[in-house]
């Protein structure tokens, strides 16, 4: 019973780290990307929209079955892995963090852009007239005015890393520990007829996504009444 | 944005196609372990030109599959990696119990892609690799074995630390076919047609035998298509080809 709970609470650990470390990577890398996707008026910016798009769509098979190959010693994950004596990503926390940011970036940038694109001109064009620099303008005009959006997108991102299963399937090997995060553990107990334990997981995943939805809403609503 | 027309065609064509799949009376859904994978493909396509009957497969590991049975999964017959999974399912009263038999004995090798990397014992205990790929030990016999096979050579505890683990067999390979593992314990069967790299076949010795059972589930019984593929099976035709893939048969039956 004892060995049961460690399981089950190293992989609770493991999901936890994974999705904040996504989190917080998307957050760095997704709000200058939803920034110029909300700015540009370059032709190509819904192409490039589109990109960021594609994973809502594509199968997480899809995305695993390309990252498997590129992570893997013929892949830049094998040169990457290379500089500290590796030869793959894959089966790695790394590994499952590259894929976790790649499959849940539409879902952090999509409300961050469409937050920027609802501030419109007119907040930068007052800034700017009061000589604020755009980097300055950005900071504490855009990023204030888009809060809703971050949080969207902070939750929408943690939550989506947390529901993961098929990519982490694929490129995980289910090491204990490392790349064995809680979806993949409740398939390993189903697997493993271990119903117990799986039972115990899904419906803690229930409550999970209950929470979430409903802060997401609670979020969206309080940011409706605040808006002017 | 679809005129009501279009909708009730496709309505009308996703109808007929679901129908279509019921009303083929000889036709059957088997359940395959997915290290008979290529063999079992042969198999139906020689069962299909010999009977006119349709074996449609799909593949997995043991483990779900005995799950998904007792869940009432629309399956007739079940081609197992164990025994142990179908004579459960004759316990539990969802197999015809006189049909269960061991259409397949498996064989376990260690294979690399890498030329030279595997030569035999040595090459696990020498430890020249970072990852070693298995497929999960408790829902898929292979994996069972690998790990037998590791104890018996008292090597599992030293080689643990560096053993991924795949879903079923298909993955397990998979693994050490996009190089992502250096070597793994793979199905002989899934290395039919392939010389590339380097294998050590297990001794047998070192695990348990790897007995493939095949069982004709309750919901199949009245199925001119899930028995004939079942007899297709014990016949000679089915033992040449399960033998062309690496597996061993039980004598004449």
């Amino acid at each position: 019973m004892l060995e049961i709970s460690a399981e089950v609470w190293q992989a609770a650990r493991l999901t936890l780290a994974l999705a904040a470390t996504t989190t917080v990577i998307l957050l760095i890398v997704g709000t200058p990307l939803a920034w110029w996707l909300a700015r540009s008026k370059a032709w190509w910016t819904e192409a490039v929209a589109t990109v960021v798009a594609l994973p809502l769509v594509l199968p997480p098979t899809v995305l695993g079955f390309y990252l498997l190959v590129a992570l893997g010693p013929n892949g830049p994950g094998g040169w990457i892995a290379g500089a500290w004596g590796g030869r793959t990503l894959a089966f790695t926390f790394s590994g499952l963090v590259i894929g976790s940011v790649l499959y849940a970036l539409p879902f952090v940038v999509q409300p961050i852009r469409n937050a920027f694109m609802a501030i419109g001109d007119r907040p930068l064009e007052v800034a700017a007239t009061l000589r604020a620099t755009p980097r300055r303008a950005f900071w504490t005009v855009a990023v204030p005015l888009a809060r809703p959006g971050f949080l969207t997108g902070a939750v929408l991102g943690f939550a989506h890393t947390v529901g993961e299963f098929g990519l982490v399937l694929m490129i995980g090997g289910s090491i204990p520990g490392r790349t064995r995060v809680l979806s993949v553990a409740i398939y390993d107990f189903v697997e493993a007829s271990r119903w117990y334990e799986a039972n115990i997981l899904a419906a803690g995943m229930v409550i999970f996504a209950f929470v979430v939805i409903l802060a997401m809403t609670m979020i969206e609503k309080r940011s409706a009444r605040l808006r002017p | 944005m679809f005129s009501s027309k279009t909708i009730r065609l496709v309505l009308a064509g996703i109808f007929a196609m679901a129908s279509m799949g019921r009303a083929a009376a000889d036709q059957a859904n088997v359940a395959v372990a997915a290290n008979f994978m290529d063999a079992a493909k042969e198999i139906a396509a020689a069962f299909k030109a010999k009977t006119g009957h349709e074996a449609v497969l799909s593949f997995g590991a043991s483990g779900p599959f005995y799950t998904q049975i007792t869940q009432g999964a629309p399956f007739q017959v079940f081609l197992s990696a164990d025994d142990a999974r179908p004579k459960k399912l004759v316990e539990d009263g969802l197999a015809v119990p006189e049909s269960r038999f061991t259409y397949a004995i498996g064989t376990l090798v260690l294979w690399s892609k890498t030329p030279g990397l595997v030569t035999g014992v040595e090459t696990l205990k020498s430890g020249h690799f970072a990852k070693l790929s298995i497929c999960n030990p408790v829902a898929a016999p292979y994996g069972a074995a690998a790990v037998e096979t590791m104890k018996s050579l008292r090597l599992y505890d030293q080689l643990q630390p560096r053993l991924v683990e795949g879903a079923n067999i298909t993955q397990a390979f998979q693994f050490v076919e996009t190089g992502n593992a250096e070597l793994g314990f793979v199905a002989l069967s899934q290395l039919t047609g392939n010389d590339a790299g380097s294998r050590w076949v297990v001794p047998r010795e070192l695990y348990s035998p790897i007995r493939q059972d095949a069982v004709l589930l309750k919901s199949g019984a009245g199925n001119p298509a899930a028995a004939g593929f079942i007899g297709f099976l014990k016949g000679p035709e089915g033992r040449a080809i399960i033998q062309k893939y690496g597996y061993d048969n039980d004598g004449p039956s």
